[in-house]
């Protein structure tokens, strides 16, 4: 049960308890995060889960998907530590994950 | 002006999979439609997001692409020939004295119908915009989502962002009457047409017009004009002067008008009865991604099942003094011939 900390752009902090197995947006969105909006449902198809990654957590979260890479130009704001959080597959090894949430998602 | 309605049986709003499997549905119980759509194009989300990724939950086809489950549907459908008003937003629904409604578009159609359909998934698709301070009051005169009028944008110095086919086939298109153009993007690989990234490029080396590396952070305006943009590139913040600003960002769903129809809404989502799609307002239904009810699950084949119970009672609004009688099209000669086949 990997716990992640959702710090939204005001510096509201949010900390949930997330399942292996699932995607970091959908451990925001199951938790009713504001500023997730994942309007595709997480096929990677419209960059509004984009979150921007604590950068002690950079490395074990890993690099960007060449399709994530082409979606995050419809992303606002885009960081060397931008993802969209539905390619990000959570798992024990991401337990104590720290991100953060854009002010807007386009 | 007082426009002339179109007169129907029915109207579905929104040409994505669901939308035009109802089409279907519907036409096999000879109810006939017009389906009005915000895209340019029938297949909605399937058509517009994710055109080229394979769908493998579709029963008996293992895999199929967006596209190619769009033009199934849109045959399917053909021999009821429906009508399609493409680029149009439904923004109102009013129930008339005779219990029909009447359904107004932003582009300025006017329906008189017996039912409305809405199938219109996660809501209608809208330009993104961009979200920092000010922006919308430069927009229709100095920030452009959309080129409905190029004339207006004749002489002027523009810079169009973004880096999608969109962003590219502008830049290409408006250089030769504007009077200047810069396109701006994050990075310099782009995600369009590799001819149109070919051609972008020989213009700027030809010198006719620019390209720079950055992200828009900021606008600057005096009195409701723009005058230009504050942007970081890799070598920081930089300023670039223009009058018109063209932000190619892709598209986003919004419920919209759906939102102010009356309904009592589940968060983003239009509650049904389960038996037979029907909202709160009988004669108007709601099936596919765009409705609620214990249980829902958003799948394309759901929408397809619930367009079919979503036909059976329109049947009974449409002809209320008919009798309904379940048939097959395997065996019944009458739907084969509403086929076109017998």
């Amino acid at each position: 049960m990997p716990k992640i900390t959702f710090i939204e752009a005001d510096g509201t902090e949010h900390c949930v308890e997330a399942e292996s197995g699932m995607t970091l947006m959908e451990a925001a969105v199951h938790n009713m995060i504001p500023g997730i909006d994942a309007d595709c449902g997480g096929a990677c198809a419209c960059a509004t889960c984009h979150v921007y990654i604590d950068a002690h957590w950079l490395e074990r979260v890993g690099p960007r998907g060449e399709i994530e890479e082409d979606m995050l130009d419809f992303a606002f704001d885009v960081g060397e530590n931008s993802r969209l959080s539905c390619q990000i597959g959570l798992s024990d090894a991401l337990d104590g994950l720290v991100v953060r949430i854009p002010e807007r998602q386009f | 002006m007082t426009v002339q309605p179109i007169s129907t049986d029915a109207v579905i709003i929104g040409a994505g999979p669901v939308g035009l499997f109802a089409i279907f549905e519907l036409g096999l119980l000879d109810i006939k439609c017009h389906v009005v759509d915000i895209l340019g194009k029938p297949g909605g989300q399937c058509a517009e997001l994710y055109p080229e990724k394979p769908i493998y939950d579709i029963p008996a086809l293992a895999r199929v692409s967006g596209r190619e489950l769009s033009e199934r549907l849109v045959k399917q459908a053909e021999p009821f020939d429906p009508r399609f008003h493409f680029g149009h937003m439904a923004t109102t629904v009013n129930r008339n004295r005779d219990n029909s409604f009447t359904l107004k578009t932003d582009a300025g159609l006017v329906f008189k119908t017996k039912i409305v359909v809405i199938a219109a998934g996660g809501g209608s698709f809208q330009p993104k915009k961009l979200p920092l301070d000010g922006a919308e009051a430069y927009e229709g005169h100095s920030i452009f989502y959309a080129v409905r009028d190029k004339k207006t944008l004749r002489g002027r110095n523009i810079v169009i962002v973004g880096g999608g086919d969109s962003a590219l086939d502008w830049a290409i298109d408006l250089h030769p009457l504007a009077g200047g153009l810069t396109l701006m993007h994050r990075r310099d690989q782009f995600r369009a047409a590799p001819e149109s990234v070919k051609k972008m490029q020989a213009l700027v080396e030809a010198g006719k017009m620019r390209f720079k590396t950055g992200q828009i952070k900021a606008l600057k305006g005096e009195d409701g004009s723009l005058n230009g943009i504050v942007a970081r590139g890799p070598d920081g913040e930089f300023e670039l002067a223009c009058d018109a600003l063209l932000p190619f960002f892709g598209l986003t769903m919004k419920l919209g008008p759906v939102a102010n129809w009356g309904f009592e809404l589940h968060g983003n989502l239009v509650p049904v009865e389960t038996e037979t799609l029907e909202t709160s307002e009988p004669g108007i239904f709601a099936i596919g991604d765009i409705n609620w009810y214990p249980g829902k699950l958003k799948l394309i084949l759901s929408g397809f099942h619930e367009a079919a119970l979503m036909a059976q009672r329109a049947f009974k609004i449409i002809h209320p003094k008919k009798r309904l009688v379940f048939q097959y099209t395997t065996s019944s000669t009458s739907l084969q011939k509403r086929l076109g086949v017998a």
